[in-house]
This record gives C-alpha cells, structure tokens and sequence, in this order.
C-alpha cells in the first residue's frame, strides 16, 4: 500500500469530485459512467468500483478529478459547433457502396 | 436425525451476523459513496451466510428462528458498529482473518465451492478496510484518535478468531496487520485478557439486541413471504 493515501484531504468537509469511465468489454473505449466523491485516488476507484460496476457493467475502470476537466464554454457553442451544421459534405454519405459490402 | 454441522453454522454465522451490523449503517453512513460501499459488503456476507448456512440446514429457518445461544460466530463480528472508526477496526481484523482462512479452506471438498466464490469478495473487504485504517489513522487528530479507539476496542475480540483448527494463520494475520498499522502510524494495540466464547454459544448481549431486529419479522408474523 502506497504512502499516498494519507488523509489530509479529509480535513475538508465535502471531498472532490472525480469523473468515472468504464470500459464495458475488451476492445470498447471507456465511457463516461457519472462521478463519485472522494478524498484520494484509491478511494475514488473504490467508490466507483461499488457505485457504476455491481452488476457487472465494466472490466475496467478509470477515475479522473473533475478539476482536471477543460470543459468548452457554452457561451462559444455557436462559434464553436454551429459552422459544422451546414457542412454535410463531411459526412462519407455521397460514395455508392457496392452491394458486396456488408460491413461498413 | 444428523448432528447439525458446526463448521457450515460457524462460517455462516460468522458472515451473516457481520452483514447484520454493516447493513445497520444503510442510509447513515458519513457520505452516500460509504453507505454504498457498507451495504454491497453486508449483501456479499449475507449471501455467503445464505450459502453456508445451506449445508447446515434451511438458511432462512437457521437465520430467523434459531435462539441466541445456538449461534457459533465470533465474537468480534457481533461487537456494535461504535463509530466509522470502529466498525472499520472490526472489519479490517475480520476481513484479514476471513480471507486467509478462505484461501485455505478453497482446497476443501466440503466448502471449496463456496471458499472459492467468497475468498474474492473478501480480498476486497479487506482491502477497503485497510486502506481505511491508513486514512484515519494517518489522518487528523481526531480521526486517529477514533480509529486507535476503535481498534483498542476490538482487538481483544482477535484471539478467539486463532482457535482449533485456525491456528496456523496467526503469523500471516499478523504480518499483515502489522504493514497496514505501520502505514497508518499506529501502534499495534495492546494484548489484554482475550475473551472467548462465540464459538461455543456464549454471545454478549449484544448478540440478543441484533438478532431481536433481526428476526423480529419471522417471530412475529412466522413463516411471512413477499
């Protein structure tokens, strides 16, 4: 067991918040589960080991601060995402599939 | 009529009277990830109860009717839940214990199957307890001071957990309590007069308390289903 796992963070009274993602099976990216409160690495893990695996929903689990999260500003949602909305010719749906191809 | 098995009644009390008192903190503990994490341990040992209870009998019929002075756990696991540090002190002597000697007993013919089921979900109890000693201990004042508390409280109860047959998992236990007490900076607590006598019938008056809850539906209303 690793020094790390002091308790000084328990000296505030609410602990942080980390962000969950599970990996449901071998060859699926993790996914964005929900978050847990914790005051250590070790403990988020756990938490989230009890709260978003129980039934059997994941093989793996990552736990990430919800501080270290950059998030986009929704103020800047139109400069940011609107000018994709007129441009259909990037989605790869103009090609003709030959019938041959099953799996695309 | 056979003799009831006395094995099968001692692991399965032992499971389901500490499933009892964990799933006495549903809805109490310090913080809902807590609440969460106490109640899957308590459902992990109810279930193991429910499995070894099975090869003494019909479990529910030996969980709701049996009396007090027919029940073989330790005493340590019928010990009242205190505060956090407490009942962590009782599940990290416990769990450490539990899994040693369901590692041993998966080789079994009689439990092997059920040694071998249980002795996963143990490993982490025992890891959930540990680092939560390290936590407090190695915490605040005042959480150090409960945790060394709750350990003195609990630790006369460990010797009976070496009787008979467990003798030989005393020198592992201890090394393994000895790490987790070294990284949370406390000392080992202090051998005082071990008290004896779960195995044989002879509870605290705790015991009587629990299963009064416990039991209280089946008594009152026998045989009820839903």
């Amino acid at each position: 067991m690793s020094k790390a796992l002091t308790g000084k963070a328990l000296t505030s009274k609410e602990w942080p918040l980390w962000e969950v993602f599970v990996r449901a099976k071998n060859g699926l990216s993790h996914k964005h589960a929900g978050s847990v409160h914790a005051a250590d690495a070790r403990m988020a893990l756990e938490a989230a080991r009890d709260t978003y695996t129980r039934r059997m929903e994941g093989i793996s689990l990552w736990v990430v601060p919800s501080a270290s999260i950059v998030a986009s500003d929704p103020g800047e949602a139109a400069a940011l995402f609107e000018p994709a909305s007129d441009k259909v010719y990037r989605h790869p749906t103009f090609y003709v599939i030959p019938d041959n191809v099953k799996n695309i | 009529m056979q003799p009831i098995n006395e094995r099968a009644l001692k692991l399965g009390d032992d499971s389901l009277i500490l499933g009892q008192r964990l799933s006495e903190w549903c809805g109490h503990a310090p913080m809902l990830e807590v609440d969460l994490a106490l109640a899957n341990i308590a459902l992990d040992l109810i279930g193991q109860a429910t499995l070894f209870l099975g090869r003494a009998g019909d479990p529910d019929a030996l969980a709701f009717r049996r009396d007090v002075l027919d029940f073989r756990n330790c005493l340590l696991v019928e010990q009242p839940n205190g505060d956090f540090a407490q009942t962590v002190a009782r599940l990290f002597l416990f769990s450490n214990w539990q899994e040693l000697m369901l590692r041993d007993l998966c080789s079994s013919d009689e439990f092997g199957d059920i040694a071998r089921k249980s002795v996963k979900e143990v490993a982490y109890h025992a890891r959930y307890a540990s680092e939560w000693v390290v936590r407090l201990g190695d915490g605040t004042d005042e959480s150090r001071g409960r945790m060394i508390a709750g350990l003195d409280w609990m630790w006369r109860f460990t010797p009976e957990l070496f009787e008979g047959d467990a003798a030989p998992l005393r020198g592992e236990w201890d090394a393994r309590i000895d790490a987790v007490l070294g990284d949370a900076g406390l000392d080992r607590p202090k051998d005082s007069r071990p008290i004896l006598g779960g195995r044989k019938g002879h509870h605290s008056e705790h015991l009587g308390h629990l299963l009064t809850e416990m039991q209280f539906l089946q008594r009152a209303y026998p045989g009820a289903t839903w």
